[in-house]
């Protein structure tokens, strides 16, 4: 143990302790140090009487100010129900045709079905709702099942070969793998791939006539009401060249979409139609 | 015989383990305990090839045990390029989801595996290798207990190997920082409590008067350490054969014991551990007096008592009862300025020596860790407070306030402590090369900067964009769409990791060299440039 000493540099005295050459020195604690400690100690019990803070026996103190966590979240959120109120009430009563013509309410009915979507749609059809392989894009004119309002509410209500809802939107296209050989398969989705430019003729044109005009249509446009593809808009669920065309010929694969009415309620499901709908392709 | 008792002890132990592989209630179990019987196995036979038959020497007990020290610096360098590697991995798994390699390499094995390797095995080895050096020095006493020392050291390293094999099996009690399963915490408790006989048993025989300030930190994290492990372990195995256990606490007092621990495990490992070392290795670098020695004892008992109490502001606008967040944020309020007392002893303590920064960059990498020191404690309270925590809360502002203590502050100070003993220990003049330790610096500042401001942006981003409400009311952003908007932040963010690892991958090289015995020639720094040699004038 050393002596008591000035420390040269700083002019203060160590505290004459020692290890293995580390002195101290003996300054004073830092005035601003200290009080701004002050400060906090007395900010913090203000605050405890001002809060729920100490517990007591079997329950805690409550606070000056009455807060309570779960009371602030459930006035917050009945504010904002109650500054929708209004219209809900009114998407409740309106068809989507009329929620379409009425500006203040088309304009409520869209923010809402936006943020419905991006819960509960977006998994399938993508953030920008423009779908992948197998999920159809919902930015385009093209429809399965329609594209007017209506149409749109009534798949998002029912879904597409959705079992448990007897309302869904139901259509099934043959296996053509035991009915025709692989050389008319081939030939037949060089036929169904050329329909979006230039129609080939030959043998894939006759057989498109004799096996899926009845269906598809004399130049593949489809049938909205039985939710037949359109094969002459070039966009493809499946995929665009002949050999995913020859697949889904062979084996057709049938997706399938939840009926959402039971789950989000009538008038969720119109708030979406009405953003589907707005996203560029509603007709 | 040289350790023959133990020698059989460990062969004992593999074969247990074996059984217990044998045995096991479960596949998980199983492995483990086959991983354990394997890695004991190996023990035992490097134990009986450095078997001297002849009768053993009388041991010469004198000066300090700095052996097992040197194991703990290497195996702090070593452990630290893992954790920081895992690290790196994980920030490019969240980049690209491909990095995430099935089953034992997904994000969430990996994670904790990146966590367990800094804190743990990284700062837990420099914690026990330094305060074995620390303590040793300032108590004028070799340690306490022989060769228990060692147990620590082997026994430690023994725990690190079965919890991060653990992790990456998939066997964890999925509690943060405390992921592994019962036996592997039983194992822990054993080796903890050897390490606080050795630690107390030479503070209780040293020749000094006092007890040195850092080794009141060095206690106090041991101390704390092993209530807070206990405690928060507490659970019953499903069979003593088997992996899974459940936690004796339920619901959310099962949630405030973990974060009571978790919340502490920094305050009492990564602060209080760390101050140690800042107090010791401070003052012997700049080879100046500690600037208050009162400040030194009112901050420690007030970082002491303060912080055990603020663990619930990791539980603000949760289950847990209103006034319990209230005290946990007010706490965590007035544990600022106890916080700042040590980074003003830190900092103060270079007066009268500020002129090192400029020669010595063990000084600057040491005055960059206590400033990172004392941003993150000011930030830590910014962020207890409820309405900063409602933004902040689950967000990346978390990682980046984690991260700048971590990489700036506990990675610097760990650092520059072994720059500082490794030529000691070794007895070499100097390190391999002083100037690399100023590319490791810039690196690492490079590094955190880049890393800690990416995260800030980052979290703030997706804290907004969670909240954010168009004019009708609706949320206006999906889940997905703030993952998405964050994935140049992570790109950026395993970048500023990267440039941290090359910098510890730098001092890797630099300290194997220093051990090796070499020097490489070169300037020192600040020194006068030499005048070119005269071959090199222009010709006539």
């Amino acid at each position: 143990m050393s002596e008591k000493e000035i420390d040269d540099v700083t002019g203060v005295a160590t505290t004459g302790h020692e290890w293995d050459g580390i002195k101290e020195l003996n300054n004073p604690l830092p005035r601003w140090w200290v009080w701004t400690f002050y400060a906090t100690i007395v900010w913090a019990f203000a605050y405890t009487i001002a809060y729920p803070a100490w517990p007591l026996i079997s329950s805690a103190t409550g606070g000056m100010l009455g807060y309570s966590s779960r009371q602030d979240v459930r006035s917050a959120l009945d504010a904002a129900e109650a500054s929708k109120a209004d219209y809900v009430a009114a998407v409740e009563a309106a068809s989507v045709d009329d929620i379409l013509t009425d500006d203040a309410l088309r304009t409520f009915a869209t923010a809402a079905g936006a943020a419905a979507y991006k819960v509960n749609c977006v998994q399938c059809h993508g953030s920008g709702a423009t779908g992948s392989a197998g999920y159809p894009n919902l930015n385009d004119d093209s429809w399965l099942w329609g594209g007017k309002p209506e149409d749109i509410r009534l798949t998002i209500a029912h879904g597409i070969r959705f079992a448990s809802d007897d309302m869904t939107r139901l259509s099934e296209m043959p296996p053509f793998a035991d009915i025709l050989s692989e050389t008319e398969i081939g030939e037949l989705a060089g036929h169904v791939a050329s329909m979006s430019a230039t129609p080939s003729t030959g043998a894939g044109a006759d057989l498109y006539a004799t096996n899926c005009a009845a269906c598809h249509g004399d130049s593949g446009e489809g049938m909205v009401e039985l939710g037949v593809p359109n094969l002459a808009d070039a966009i493809w669920l499946y995929g665009a060249s002949e050999e995913e065309i020859a697949a889904q010929i062979r084996a057709p694969r049938h997706g399938v979409m939840p009926a959402w009415q039971d789950r989000l309620g009538e008038t969720t499901v119109k708030e979406l139609a009405v953003y589907v709908h707005s996203l560029g392709g509603g007709q | 015989m040289t350790y023959g008792p133990q020698t059989i002890g460990v062969g004992l132990f593999a074969f247990l383990a074996l059984l217990g592989a044998a045995f096991a209630a479960d596949p998980l179990f199983a492995q483990h305990m086959g991983i354990l019987a394997i890695v004991l196995a190996i023990a035992t036979v490097v134990m009986l090839r450095r078997q001297f038959f002849a009768p053993a020497k009388t041991k010469v007990d004198t000066g300090y045990m700095d052996e097992v020290v040197r194991y703990g610096s290497i195996a702090t360098m070593a452990w630290g390029i893992v954790g920081l590697l895992v690290g790196v991995v994980v920030a490019l798994q969240l980049a690209w989801p491909a990095f995430n390699i099935e089953p034992w390499f997904t994000f969430g094995r990996m994670r904790p595996l990146h966590t367990s390797a800094v804190i743990f095995a990284f700062g837990g080895n420099a914690l026990i290798a330094t305060s074995f050096y620390v303590v040793q020095r300032t108590s004028r006493a070799r340690l306490f207990g022989g060769d228990l020392a060692w147990f620590v050291f082997w026994g430690y390293q023994l725990f690190i190997v079965m919890a991060a094999t653990g992790y990456l099996l998939g066997i964890t009690q999925s509690r943060e920082y405390a992921e592994p399963e019962w036996y592997v915490d039983l194992w822990l408790t054993v080796v903890w409590v050897a390490y606080l006989v050795v630690f107390l048993g030479t503070i209780l025989k040293r020749k000094e008067p006092h007890i040195y300030v850092a080794n009141w930190f060095y206690l106090a994290f041991i101390v704390t350490i092993a209530m807070l492990h206990v405690v928060n372990n507490l659970a019953i195995p499903v069979s003593f054969l088997g992996v899974k256990s459940y936690s004796a606490f339920a619901g959310v007092q099962d949630a405030l014991t973990q974060w009571w621990y978790g919340h502490n495990a920094v305050g009492f490992f990564l602060t209080a551990g760390f101050l140690g070392m800042m107090y010791y290795f401070v003052p012997k670098q700049a080879a100046r007096p500690i600037y208050s020695y009162r400040l030194s004892i009112i901050h420690f008992w007030a970082l002491i008592f303060l912080y055990i109490w603020a663990g619930p502001h990791h539980l603000h606008y949760t289950a847990l009862p209103d006034w319990a967040q209230t005290l946990g944020m007010v706490f965590s309020i007035m544990l600022w300025m106890p916080s700042w007392g040590g980074m003003i002893n830190g900092l103060m303590t270079l007066s009268g020596a500020w002129d090192k920064i400029r020669t010595d960059p063990i000084i600057r990498m040491m005055v960059a860790a206590i400033a990172f020191y004392g941003m993150s404690t000011f930030e830590g309270p910014v962020m207890s407070i409820k309405a900063v925590n409602s933004l902040s809360h689950y967000t990346d502002w978390t990682i980046g306030h984690v991260h700048s203590g971590a990489l700036g502050w506990v990675g610097l100070i760990s650092f520059a402590a072994i720059y500082h003993m490794v030529p000691k220990l070794w007895a070499r003049e100097r390190l391999y090369s002083v100037r690399m330790v100023t590319w490791h610096f810039w690196l690492a500042m490079l590094g955190i900067v880049v890393y800690a401001a990416v995260m800030w942006v980052s979290g703030i981003m997706q804290g907004l964009m969670w909240r954010e409400y168009d004019a009708q009311g609706f949320l206006v952003y999906s889940f997905a769409e703030t993952v998405q908007a964050m994935f140049p932040y992570y790109v950026m963010r395993a970048i500023g990791g990267a440039l941290y690892l090359a910098g510890a991958l730098i001092m890797a090289f630099n300290i194997t060299m220093t051990i090796l015995g070499h020097q490489r020639e070169e300037q020192p720094i600040g020194a006068p440039v030499a005048k070119a040699p005269s071959s090199l004038q222009p010709a006539e």
